[in-house]
């Protein structure tokens, strides 16, 4: 195990260089040169220049890509304009406002979708099934940020039973119990989507599994019809959920972005989308380099949770 | 083209879903020549009128514009940045996943890396770096959700052109000369376009939700101009004082991605013919009964009679009589050979013993399953459990897929006790051990340890009985367990299950299309032909002088070291469908002995002593063959 998990980090290196790359890509396509845009349009030609050279942008691309990275590597993420302070330091003051709603997102809906789904497979065709794949149709189709905003009017607004946005209280809050009232929506929200995609395929990845002839072993030798169920069937269907669990994983990071708008969340989404209005263009950079590279290593626990359960495949 | 519209109209989701859609873009197509307000005509004078009003039918919004206007121009806006978008990532996706596909090697290897790296990205960040890049506007966020979605086309597309690459059609195309464009544009496209059209069908609701979604961040469409994101967007502000101007986009986006949605996976299912037949269903824990009677219990009850039992496969319209009527009987100790060639209805007839038969398709239909005078068909899930795996167990064929693949073996030994015995894990375990050294593993201990995966098939077939045994059962239905294995390890495993019922005293229903196992191993023989006993006796006797002539062909399949002489003689024709059973003897249409009698009617299973026949043309007593 040791020796496949080192195996994993080890091929995450292209990965990582591969998302760098093309980050530093999408950068390079920016019209005019990133100096004018600091300085704005009125800044003499020497200072462009100057800031040019200081930016190291006067040098071949290849180069500047190195020196970059090279940055990257020593935690150097470069320094946001718009804020006047390290990237760094303001990507891991808001990752932990992200971590917590995408963190909690994710719980929910690897859940409730497997929860969802393996009802749905064993009550197929029942009240149950149908009832659950009309929801399920309806919240794969619907934008979680009109279900925020729904929701923000029903149960902020009508009902006043949670705060309508931000992750603390401004005045006697800062708690653990303050934080959770202010999490329940945008953390449901966020998990809606990714909740239908999950049921969807733990449904059909359990009927797959049902018909199999170690089923029939399973209630030939008297296993309870539960345990059948819960135990042998979601067993071997979790091999082919787990997979869709690491792609929604990346849904669900990402669509903190809407969310984090919606309810005034202070994670790095938002500070994503600022940053683009404002043509923050070092903040975009790293915050994107960091995200992805994130769920690089999430997506390696992944993989590493499925070598650990199906002892088939070769550590 | 017609079934398949039948086959998608007959799903009523996709049904409504395509009506909805159907509507929705014909009003978007229609909008320029509605009667509305012009969508950008500010009336500060008439900011936010509700629903309702005279002249504004969903009221305004922020600015005093129609909102019915601002909707359908939003809507039209949408659905063509998403079909656009869809349009741009399957041809862009395509090409590029063609290319990979049809010429592979190191073109393949090094285009399919950079769509993993693509694909390492959580999919909105990579949108918004674009967006970063080219700056906020609809046209951007179009060409940064088209690119986004390019490697799943590629990927797709260029798992589906690796398979017609290697095709016949064309290499030949390749040896008559033709060019790589011509191959990639005549031969290979074509073939490809319709997985193309499917995807894209089925991915341009992503497309306008995620248009949709960098609008709504204000990276979209920038004003006057408003696609339905934007216009959520910026309704967003008055949502607590005027939430019908956020409403009315939001459930005009819900309403285009379900109905998409909806009719997608319509579309999907019509053309999966795996969902078409009705394969996916799961079977239940028991096999359904429907009994119209029930035979009456005789005096004396043995250990296990099955009466004139029989089931069913109800696949639609079509009835599959797998089991018409079959009747046998068990005693203690006693092994019975049920034979008969694949398809015969011996597996089903032994599964239905203990309801374990796949249901839905299966059906119990009628007769009767007695275990010491009380009927099993019908009976209660729980009391089935409790005897299933207890009172009678199973083998089955193939133990690899039989045994779970990722429990340990030694597990699922333990697990067969404990779904009995509340003895505790530890002891469980330690019986589990000692069950392994009774079927003669080497090293249990260790074994126990070990995954099916991980053993021979023989051992798996060891581990499978020691898993019968675990609870010290009075029947063992043994399902062909040795025709997966080869010769040797099968005599060894024949020779276990019989030193097994002799010490145990543990009556089997031994499944087999070998004679030349059943003659080994069974007291008794029963030969199953279509669903129905036809023919049954001590195994001695039938075996020297076969009555029925399917009988003394089965028989006469079987290759016998050292008598050369004997013709090897495959039956001719297949065994009948039994959707379409014939009049009659269903062997009629094979056997050379029928005449029109055979093809008349019913005929009987009759008693001569301790054998049974349903022939009225029996074979003669033996006489010495000569080749």
């Amino acid at each position: 195990m040791g020796a496949y998990i080192l195996k994993r980090l080890l091929s995450a290196i292209p990965v990582l260089f591969g998302i760098t790359v093309i980050v530093f890509l999408i950068m390079a396509m920016i019209p005019g040169d990133p100096a004018t845009a600091i300085l704005g349009s009125y800044a003499t030609p020497e200072n462009v220049e100057r800031l040019n050279r200081h930016l190291g942008l006067d040098r071949p691309l290849w180069q500047q890509y190195f020196i970059w990275i090279g940055n990257l590597l020593q935690g150097d993420f470069g320094r946001s304009f718009a804020l006047n302070r390290p990237v760094l330091d303001e990507i891991l003051d808001r990752f932990g406002a992200t971590l917590i709603l995408a963190g909690t997102a994710f719980v929910l809906c690897a859940l409730l979708g497997i929860l969802a789904g393996v009802v749905s497979a064993a009550r197929q065709y029942g009240l149950a099934d149908k009832a659950i794949t009309f929801v399920v149709i309806l919240g794969i189709s619907i934008p979680s940020f009109f279900l925020g905003m729904m929701m923000i009017l029903l149960f902020a607004v009508q009902l006043r039973w949670l705060p309508a946005s931000g992750m603390y209280s401004i005045w006697g809050g800062g708690d653990l119990p303050d934080l959770l009232r202010h999490l329940v929506m945008p953390a449901f929200a966020l998990s809606v989507v990714a909740t239908g995609v999950i049921a969807r395929l733990s449904r059909s990845a359990m009927l797959e599994v049902l018909r199999q002839d170690f089923i029939r072993t399973a209630r030939a030798k008297g296993v309870h019809e539960r345990r059948v169920i819960w135990g042998h069937a979601l067993r071997m269907a979790m091999v082919s959920i787990i997979p869709v669990l690491g792609i929604q994983a990346g849904f669900v990071l990402s669509g903190a972005v809407y969310i984090e708008m919606v309810f005034q969340w202070p994670g790095v989404g938002r500070m994503l989308v600022d940053a683009i209005l404002k043509r923050d263009i070092l903040l975009v950079q790293g915050g994107v380099v960091f995200v992805a590279a994130c769920y690089v290593g999430f997506n390696i626990i992944v993989d590493v949770a499925q070598a650990w359960l199906d002892p088939r495949i070769k550590t | 083209m017609g079934a398949f519209l039948k086959l998608l109209f007959r799903n009523r989701l996709a049904g409504f879903g395509a009506v909805v859609l159907g509507a929705i873009i014909v009003l978007a197509l229609i909008t320029p020549w509605l009667p509305l307000h012009p969508p950008n005509a500010t009336v500060t004078a008439n900011r936010f009128l509700l629903p309702g009003t005279p002249g504004h039918l969903l009221g305004t919004d922020h600015l005093g514009r129609d909102q019915l206007s601002r909707l359908l121009w939003g809507t039209r806006l949408s659905l063509a940045v998403g079909f656009a978008a869809a349009v741009i990532a399957g041809v862009v996706g395509a090409a590029i996943g063609i290319i990979a596909g049809y010429f592979g090697g190191r073109t393949d290897n090094v285009t399919m890396r950079g769509v993993d790296m693509l694909m390492a990205f959580p999919y909105i960040l990579l949108a918004l770096a674009i967006v970063a890049a080219l700056g906020p506007g609809l046209m951007n966020a179009l060409i940064a959700v088209a690119v986004v979605n390019i490697p799943f086309f590629a990927r797709n597309i260029r798992g589906i052109t690796v398979g017609i690459a290697n095709k016949e059609f064309i290499d030949a195309a390749r040896l008559s000369g033709m060019g790589h464009t011509r191959i990639l544009l005549t031969e290979v496209l074509p073939n490809v376009i319709p997985v193309i059209v499917i995807a894209m069908s089925t991915t341009i609701g992503w497309m306008i939700l995620e248009t949709a979604g960098l609008s709504f961040l204000g990276l979209g469409s920038q004003p006057p101009q408003a696609d339905l994101g934007s216009m959520l967007g910026e309704a967003r502000s008055a949502m607590i004082t005027a939430p019908h101007t956020s409403i009315v986009p939001g459930v005009m986006i819900l309403l285009i991605v379900m109905s998409i949605n909806l009719l997608g996976d319509g579309v999907r299912d019509a053309l999966d013919p795996r969902l078409r037949s009705g394969a996916l269903t799961r079977p239940l824990p028991a096999t359904q009964v429907a009994r119209k009677s029930v035979p009456e219990v005789p005096a004396k009850p043995g250990l296990l009679e099955i009466d004139a039992l029989e089931t069913q496969f109800h696949v639609g319209k079509r009835v599959y009589r797998a089991v018409g009527g079959v009747s046998l009987e068990l005693k203690p100790g006693e092994c019975l050979g049920l034979i008969g060639e694949s398809g015969s209805g011996k597996s089903v007839t032994a599964l239905s013993v203990m309801g374990l038969v796949a249901s839905p398709p299966g059906v119990i239909t009628g007769g009767a399953v007695r275990l010491e005078g009380r009927d099993l068909v019908g009976a209660k899930y729980e009391r089935l459990r409790s005897l299933r795996g207890d009172k009678v167990a199973y083998i089955f064929q193939d133990p690899l897929s039989t045994l779970h693949p990722l429990y340990r073996v030694g597990d699922q030994l333990a697990e067969a006790i404990l779904s009995h015995h509340g003895i505790g894990r530890a002891a469980a375990m330690e019986r589990a051990v000692k069950l392994l050294e009774d079927v003669r593993i080497p090293n249990a201990k260790a074994r126990a340890r070990s995954f099916p995966h991980e053993l021979s098939g023989g051992m798996r077939q060891r581990v499978a009985i020691a898993m019968a045994l675990a609870n010290e059962p009075d029947i063992i239905i043994a399902d062909e367990p040795t025709t997966a294995l080869d010769v040797t390890v099968q005599a060894q495993i024949l020779a276990l299950l019989d030193r097994l019922r002799r010490e145990r005293d543990v009556a089997i229903l031994f499944i087999t299309h070998d004679f030349g196992v059943v003659g080994q191993l069974c007291d008794r023989v029963a030969v199953m032909y279509a669903g129905r006993i036809v023919e049954q006796g001590p195994t001695r006797e039938v075996l020297e002088a076969p009555a029925h002539p399917y009988t003394k062909r089965l028989i006469a399949c079987v290759p016998e070291l050292g008598e050369g002489r004997r013709v090897l003689a495959a039956i001719p024709g297949l065994p009948p469908a039994v959707d379409a059973l014939p009049e009659g003897c269903a062997f009629a249409p094979r056997c050379e002995k029928a005449t029109d009698a055979c093809r008349a009617g019913e005929i009987a299973l009759e008693s001569h002593g301790g054998r049974k026949l349903r022939c009225i043309h029996p074979e003669p007593a033996p006489v010495e063959e000569s080749a």
